[in-house]
């Protein structure tokens, strides 16, 4: 099935790789974090990559944004080659590829102010030119729409939020930056549920919004199933299993895959812990 | 950033430093302004003078030389000449002076001078005595004359009108003399050191230089380490190899014995103070290169560095707004530490002789060299060099308690 949706796909390809590894060290410390995957991934789609802790999710995230290099293999962006050798090139593809990180505590530079994070993102669009006042405007459109007031943020300090709000900032920042791929590495993780509710749906929302194309990486199945068109399981630094969301969490065929489903803890039935 | 000021000045370790360091800057800035003299000139001449006041017995004024003599004879004359010296005066006078033994009076002191004074002469046939006792005979007459003089003591003092020095004051020879009339009066707090310099302002304007090598010392080195350290840090690779090299060969070799080599090399003439201080600093470095590439390659996988990344910012960019910031701090203490250590170079080097050569300006290390190289700690002139290590050890002690107090304050892990 996936082969007939490739064939029929080619053009709407975003960003898909061949052999893809990372590793770490040489010699008797070597570490294959990722270990030769291949896959697709189609424009517009929410696409998920599931693993439990170091099964190499952020590693291949990091790769996937050119911010490590590539041991080995071929990451193809738009259907072309990626290119990331100069400084230049790989501004071109940040334009395209952006990413939301885990901590939010950890992701701003606490000696810049929050106007200056998202001044960063106009001028990358090409806004230098644009007048303070047109600057503003944007700034305050994108704080809007993830419920923000940019007035009240103006001369803040991102420490000075709380957790939800920096999270919902980082939202902001994408929505200035409108790429074509954005990479959410457990952008929830670190939140309370209820933020974690708002800051999905502003995800979603915002993918209607620019049409963009969700990579989501996560530990949580179940969030997975719930927001992803289709699914990567990862386990040691290879996929598992991948495919439409239903198929593979409705029906598992890998080990994996089964025992990370049983894992997810159901409110109204009993947890078995055994297998854990 | 306000508040970690306002976090610096409560740390009593650093009040404590800061205070100790703002002394020594108004010593060395209040002082000059006070005492104006030249730090370098010889005032005394004859060396190791204790501390006290001194009053200078020649006052070289263009009109005529006054001698101000102030003991007063009648109060002094018993202390000046010993019963051995009157023991002796006594004997001459009889057997060469041809004085009647009844005539002579030992316990009298001033008779027996106005005798001697009568009597004495240096080429009288002195049969029978030896060489030496001649010359003792001649130095002891030396010593009296002019003892007896009663004439009355001249002030001079300069007309503010004309710059003239004239007479101002005339006091009789029996009077008491108040110190603040007599226009030749020094007082040295200090000393003098074997040059006849006054020690204490030696002291202000030496302790001023060696602030100074500490300063372009440590600015030299930290700046070196911090861009070495910084580049190797974050850029890595073939550049961190490369640099790690350079810094390791600096590391091996005993980075004084590299100062003693290059310092030897440039030559007596040419070491002057700046160039010294920036030996000094191009051979301390590889220890500041070291810890600031440990702390940069710990931050440059941070999430804010890889979204600064993303925003397309160039790499000097990265390393001056998302790193350089985070390790300000740090950086800040690794000056302290490089700027005492560097004095304390300066001190090593001028010991040995291989310090600033200059006759301009004084730093502390060449105080502790000429105390040593003229045996000061033999004469028992403590005031030529302990005043020294006093104040290299409050610009080190100073330097350190800030230091402390900075990194109690920018380092969570060590607050009270």
């Amino acid at each position: 099935m996936n082969e007939s949706k490739q064939a029929e796909n080619k053009e709407s390809l975003c960003l898909s790789g061949t052999n893809v590894t990372k590793i770490f060290g040489f010699g008797d410390n070597k570490t294959v974090a990722v270990d030769h995957v291949n896959f697709n991934f189609y424009k517009g789609e929410i696409i998920s990559i599931v693993g439990e802790s170091g099964s190499g999710k952020t590693t291949l995230s990091k790769m996937l944004l050119g911010l490590i290099s590539v041991s080995e293999g071929d990451v193809y962006f738009q259907g072309q080659l990626r290119d990331i050798k100069s400084h230049k090139k790989k501004k071109e593809y940040w334009q395209g590829i952006q990413a939301i990180f885990q901590d939010p505590f950890s992701f701003y530079n606490v000696f810049r102010k929050i106007d200056s994070v998202l001044l960063d993102c106009i001028n990358m669009r090409g806004g230098h030119s644009l007048s303070y006042a047109k600057k503003v405007e944007m700034m305050t459109e994108a704080c809007s729409f993830v419920n923000l007031k940019f007035e009240e943020l103006t001369n803040k300090y991102p420490f000075e939020l709380s957790g939800g709000q920096m999270q919902r900032l980082m939202i902001a920042r994408i929505f200035l930056l409108k790429p074509k791929i954005l990479l959410a590495d457990e952008p929830t993780s670190m939140i309370d549920a209820c933020s974690r509710a708002t800051i999905l749906d502003m995800l979603l929302k915002l993918r209607d919004e620019i049409n963009m194309t969700i990579i989501f990486i996560t530990h949580d199945i179940g969030l997975a199933y719930f927001i992803s068109d289709s699914v990567y399981i990862m386990e040691h630094g290879k996929f598992v299993e991948y495919g439409p969301a239903d198929e593979v969490i409705l029906h598992p065929k890998a080990e994996y895959t089964k025992r990370l489903i049983s894992d997810v803890p159901k409110i109204h039935e009993e947890w078995d812990l055994s297998t854990v | 950033m306000k508040n970690q000021i306002r976090q610096i000045f409560h740390s009593s370790k650093f009040l404590g430093g800061f205070c100790v360091m703002i002394f020594l800057l108004l010593l060395m800035i209040v002082y000059p302004l006070f005492v104006t003299d030249d730090p370098l000139e010889m005032i005394g001449q004859g060396n190791f003078f204790k501390p006290g006041t001194y009053i200078s017995v020649t006052d070289t004024v263009d009109t005529d030389t006054y001698t101000l003599k102030l003991d007063n004879v009648g109060a002094r004359l018993e202390s000046k000449i010993s019963v051995e010296d009157r023991a002796d005066m006594a004997d001459w006078l009889e057997k060469f002076g041809g004085v009647g033994i009844s005539q002579i009076d030992v316990t009298d002191a001033e008779g027996l001078i106005r005798l001697w004074e009568q009597y004495y002469s240096k080429d009288a046939a002195q049969d029978g005595l030896l060489i030496s006792k001649k010359k003792y005979y001649a130095r002891l007459d030396k010593k009296i004359d002019g003892i007896l003089e009663d004439t009355d003591l001249k002030i001079a003092a300069e007309d503010p009108e004309t710059g003239d020095i004239s007479i101002a004051e005339t006091i009789p020879a029996n009077a008491y003399v108040n110190t603040k009339d007599i226009a030749t009066k020094r007082t040295f707090i200090l000393g003098t050191d074997n040059f006849g310099r006054d020690v204490l302002t030696e002291l202000a304007s030496a302790t001023k230089t060696s602030l100074m090598i500490g300063l372009v010392a440590g600015a030299v080195a930290t700046l070196i380490g911090l861009i070495l350290g910084l580049l190797a840090g974050y850029v890595g690779g073939f550049v961190d190899d490369t640099i790690m090299f350079v810094t390791n060969l600096f590391t091996v070799i005993p980075s004084f014995v590299l100062l003693i080599l290059i310092s030897y090399s440039v030559g007596e003439s040419a070491r002057g103070v700046t160039l010294v201080a920036t030996i000094i600093g191009l051979t301390s470095w590889p220890w500041t290169t070291r810890s600031v590439r440990s702390q940069v390659i710990s931050l440059r996988n941070r999430d804010h560095v890889n979204l600064s990344k993303l925003s397309g910012h160039s790499l000097f960019r990265i390393i001056l707004t998302d790193i350089l910031p985070y390790l300000a701090s740090y950086v800040v203490m690794a000056l302290i530490v490089q700027i005492s250590s560097g004095i304390l170079s300066e001190a090593q080097l001028s010991m040995i002789g291989l310090g600033p050569a200059t006759t301009k300006v004084s730093t502390l290390g060449l105080m502790m060299s000429w105390a040593m190289t003229y045996s000061a700690h033999l004469n028992g002139a403590w005031w030529a060099f302990l005043p020294v290590i006093f104040s290299i050890a409050l610009i080190s002690f100073s330097l350190n308690l800030m230091n402390i107090g900075l990194d109690q304050v920018f380092n969570p892990q060590l607050r009270d």
